[in-house]
């Protein structure tokens, strides 16, 4: 019933398809073809079998991926309990402090790296892998906190009551109640902060001297010395792992958080 | 109340599908100038397709709507001389309400006095006065409904559209607004086309009402035509609450149901010819005393409605009756009964059993319904087309959907005293006619499955 | 108590959070080569900057930065509108095409997005320079645009762009008068959001700003750290970045409050 002329409208999204096409959909195919072809354009694994023979290359993935994860767990144990209490109306009523954690996420991460290592001089600590952790941390902390707490804010308080009247401890109803129910939460915070720790370049760079690389710096490298098929087949490496990952959390969750950050 | 009688919009073999469905088939309407006409029908009939297209915000697949002798099938909605009153008000919420009453008169140029002037009149017209620069937002949905009437009839339409105005309204504002929209039909003389699922608002405010049921027509008449003449069983369920029996016209003016002969009014449907009759509860008369009785029974259920008493009463033939009347009778107890010729209204069947276009796939098995099934061998070759008949008490449902020979989805039941008389969609989009005792739901998933000996072909020519 | 070491923790971790921005403005107040002397109050570092004290590539980035943004937010709020309208009107399997393309930019790594783009123009031939970049900018910023004006669309009545047809505006006269000043708060934030991200984009900007010269802020002090030495003006530039995004949030935020209120209100 609804179909009418209104209907007819459909067709202005085309100027925005075509641009889509160009310069979004091309550009991932593009990603393909010169991964798999060499600096002639001829049909090549070449670039793989030098990722595999490289050890330095495939010991960075390797480094890059258990960085990552680290910084994941560190952002999920520090994270988890502050948006517990951030949506707890019991433990904190104030809208300010909320977007005080959510603010951080809005400064260039540049800027946020370069105050971390002003920090550390400050501090006189030397940089190095912890100030490298404690850089992702820092920068990405805000976007484990955030749909955490949206999860959490989101969920029907009389679930708790429920589990509370059914005869559950306070501790029996966190762990059977809230926990499971603020997962998705975590997923879409864990693909928040996995994706761009281990995708990376300029941070670990600027945090340990260029001391330790990362793959996205490896990446970076490739690029910037006309190395670009090799550079495109280590991007799409990336991206498998950064598919595999998402195939865990639901992506519908996570464009809806996304999308609810103003 | 109708003067005029020439007709403002003729709308002539209209159809439409969205899809392979089809929503509107054939339909043929004539409406007068200044007639307040209902288009009445359960939820996907067609009726607001049928607004909408009058609108102009839907193109028909075919046919002509007509007004005023030009064709405007073709005319884009912006140029149509007819405005609409929306089920949601569809208000602009950025305008207040004068902006909002005011928008057409400004696109068309109106001078700023003259807008002023006919956007209080209107306001005055719905009882808003002094609204004018209220947030629409901030109204009730009584006064946004308000407001979308004055936003439609300050541009003094020709006709008036309305799509189930009254449906968001809660009961007791639904019945100020009826009262009120009648007055205002009465006041303006313009012709409102109004479209609504609730028979009792068709038959309070319509001089016509049309009923429309699966995309078609079943019946345009005056209210007391419709309450009282239903032209089909669908008709006679729909408005209002009826009892609908399965009879035979005896002779003219004798017609036998629930097992007993009844005078009535119709003639000219032949003798012997298995007929629909249609008793409305109020019109059973009750009495305590069973032996002067037409016939009797024991009354099953007794509930006070308020106004009146609804019973139901086993007769003494096992049928099941409703009844309503000012007095209550005990549960148990045994009443007499009878009903006045006159309130006996009979109709043409428009079947007696289910019929099926197929074709034979072999001597013995026949397609129909998307289905295959088994036949007794009649002499018909492979391939030929057929015509597949069977009795509507014959057609097996099962629980399971699985075990039919194919599936459907119950669409429609309907209560026949001692039987139900269930329609039933099969995924081929064939109907199947199917008489049971056991009760179903409608939606239900039923799988259908048809005895061999119960199928009977005959070559179709 | 449980509520004390609950907000304990919380002001913990903020302060973390905080530390190092709260360290960089403190040191944008003084003049000292070296972040961590303080040499005394004074705004010099701040009146360097904006009479050009600075080495004058600095100005410059910032221009390039706002301007670019400025343009890849205008087109793209324009060109997401649009298409949002649009998509809004699709049905099925069109529908669901053009919304998985469109997460694609805003699920994709920045370097994944930076080194396709790079690729495409490479493969085309371009020479990489301002062009590039806001072509860049636009295709990451239009699906948050398309983004924030959708729900706008799925909130609005879907009569009313009919009832405006049926009170005798022409389809154009119904977008302008109708449809345009219902979706205009989501246009606005779309507007703010996409001119957020792009001055807050390296990743991308690296990538696709060619080797001609042309600098951005984060390209800018990307180079200059690099260099080990990190300019002091860029302390009193990090911090009025920081106020300008803090000031932008909170007139989000508070519109979207407001915005929510009123909902309740109807």
């Amino acid at each position: 019933m609804k179909v009418s002329i209104f209907s007819r409208r459909s067709t202005w999204a085309l100027p925005y398809a075509l641009f889509l096409g160009v310069f979004v959909a091309l550009p991932l195919v593009l990603i393909v073809i010169f991964a798999f072809t060499n600096n002639q354009g001829e049909l090549s694994l070449l670039n793989f079998e030098k990722f595999i023979t490289q050890p330095e290359a495939v010991n960075t993935f390797i480094y890059s991926i258990g960085i990552a994860l680290v910084t994941t767990f560190l952002c999920i144990l520090l994270g988890y309990p502050a948006a517990y209490i951030l949506s707890n109306k019991n433990l904190n009523r104030s809208q300010t402090t909320v977007m005080l954690f959510i603010l951080p996420m809005w400064i260039n991460i540049l800027v946020r790296t370069l105050a971390t290592v002003a920090l550390f001089d400050f501090a006189h600590i030397p940089l190095g892998e912890g100030a490298l952790i404690f850089g992702m941390v820092y920068n990405f902390l805000p976007f484990m906190i955030y749909p955490i707490y949206n999860t959490l804010q989101k969920m029907d308080h009389s679930l708790i009551e429920a589990a509370e009247d059914l005869g559950a401890k306070p501790s029996t109803v966190f762990w059977k109640v809230t926990v499971p129910l603020s997962l998705p939460g975590v997923t879409s915070g864990i693909m928040m902060v996995f994706m761009p720790t281990i995708s990376t370049f300029a941070i670990a760079e600027l945090l340990t001297m260029n001391n330790i690389k990362l793959f996205g710096t490896t990446i970076q490298e490739n690029i910037n010395n006309g190395m670009w098929n090799y550079g495109a087949a280590l991007s799409l490496i990336m991206l498998v792992i950064i598919g595999v990952t998402s195939l865990f959390s639901d992506s519908d969750e996570q464009s809806q958080n996304e999308g609810g950050l103003i | 109340m109708v003067t005029n009688n020439d007709t403002i919009i003729k709308i002539e073999h209209l159809s439409k599908a969205f899809g392979d469905k089809v929503v509107l088939d054939d339909i043929n309407l004539d409406i007068r100038r200044g007639e307040f006409i209902t288009l009445l029908g359960p939820s996907g009939c067609g009726k607001t397709t049928l607004l909408r297209m009058i609108a102009g915000f839907l193109k028909p697949d075919s046919g002509v709507i007509m007004m005023e002798g030009n064709d405007i099938s073709e005319v884009p909605p912006h140029r149509r001389p007819l405005n609409t009153v929306f089920q949601r008000y569809a208000l602009f919420p950025h305008l207040n309400v004068y902006d909002n009453i005011a928008f057409g008169l400004k696109l068309n140029k109106v001078p700023a006095a003259e807008i002023e002037s006919r956007v209080r009149k209107s306001l005055k017209m719905v009882s808003m006065t002094d609204y004018e620069d209220r947030d629409v937002n901030s109204l009730s949905g009584g006064q946004q409904q308000r407001v979308a009437i004055a936003r439609a009839i300050v541009n003094r339409p020709k006709v008036l559209l309305l799509d189930e105005p009254l449906a968001a309204l809660d009961l007791k504002m639904r019945k100020d607004m009826q009262m009120e929209l009648k007055q205002m039909h009465q006041e303006l003389g313009i012709t409102f086309i109004y479209v609504t699922h609730d028979q009792e608002e068709a038959l309070t405010l319509s001089d016509t009402v049309v009923v429309m049921s699966d995309g078609k027509i079943q019946q345009i008449g005056t209210p007391i035509d419709i309450y009282n003449e239903p032209t089909n069983s669908f008709v006679a369920d729909f408005i209002g609450e009826s009892n609908i029996l399965n009879g035979t016209m005896v002779c003219d003016r004798e017609v036998e149901f629930i097992g007993h002969k009844f005078e009535c009014v119709d003639e000219g449907f032949g003798n012997n010819t298995p007929v629909d009759v249609v008793v409305r509860p109020e019109d059973i008369y009750i009495i305590a005393n069973a032996e002067n009785a037409k016939f009797t029974g024991t009354v099953k259920s007794c509930i006070f409605k308020g106004v009146h008493y609804e019973m139901f009463v086993e007769t003494d033939n096992g049928y099941e009756l409703m009844l309503q009347d000012y007095n209550a009778f005990e549960v148990g107890s045994t009443v007499g009964m009878f009903i006045k010729p006159s309130d006996i209204h009979v109709m043409a069947k428009e079947r007696t059993c289910n019929t099926f276009e197929g074709k034979m796939l072999s001597a013995t098995t026949v397609e129909i319904m998307g289905g295959e099934f088994h036949c007794a061998d009649c002499g018909l070759a492979e391939g030929e087309s057929v015509y597949a008949s069977i009795n509507f008490d014959r057609v097996e449902l099962l629980d399971n959907k699985e075990d039919g020979t194919v599936m459907g989805e119950i669409e429609f039941i309907l209560y026949k005293g001692n039987h139900y008389h269930l329609t039933v969609l099969t995924d081929s989009g064939e109907k199947v006619y199917v008489d049971t005792n056991d009760i179903w739901d409608k939606g239900d998933i039923v799988g259908i499955s048809v005895d061999i000996s119960d199928l009977h072909i005959s070559k179709r020519v | 108590m449980k509520k004390f070491f609950a907000q304990t923790y919380l002001w913990l971790l903020l302060a973390l959070l905080y530390a190092p921005i709260i360290i960089i403005g403190i040191f944008s107040f003084t003049e000292a080569k070296v972040l961590g002397n303080w040499t005394g109050f004074s705004t010099k570092l701040y009146t360097s900057l904006f009479s050009g004290g600075v080495r004058h590539s600095l100005l410059d980035a910032i221009e390039n930065t706002f301007t670019i943004a400025l343009i890849a937010a205008a087109v793209s709020t324009i060109l997401g509108s649009i298409a949002a309208i649009g998509i809004h009107n699709m049905r099925g399997r069109k529908r669901q095409a053009i919304t998985f393309l469109n997460n694609i930019p805003m699920l994709n790594p920045d370097i994944i997005t930076g080194i396709s783009l790079f690729l495409l123009f490479v493969s085309l031939g371009v020479t990489q320079g301002y062009a590039t970049v806001v072509l860049a900018h636009i295709a990451f910023c239009t699906p948050y645009v398309v983004l924030s004006v959708m729900p706008r669309l799925q909130q609005m009545n879907p009569n009313i762009y009919e009832a405006a047809l049926d009170l005798g505006a022409t389809p154009f006269q119904a977008l302008r008068k109708v449809i345009i000043p219902e979706i205009r708060p989501g246009m606005i934030s779309g507007f703010i959001l996409a001119f957020t991200l792009s001055i807050d984009d390296f990743a991308v900007t690296i990538f696709t700003i060619g080797n001609q010269g042309l600098e951005t802020l984060s390209t800018f002090i990307y180079a200059d750290a690099r260099k080990g030495g990190l300019t002091p003006e860029l302390r009193p530039l990090s911090t009025i970045i920081f106020v300008t995004v803090l000031l932008l949030l909170i007139i989000i935020n508070v519109r979207a409050r407001r915005a929510a209120r009123k909902q309740e209100n109807i």
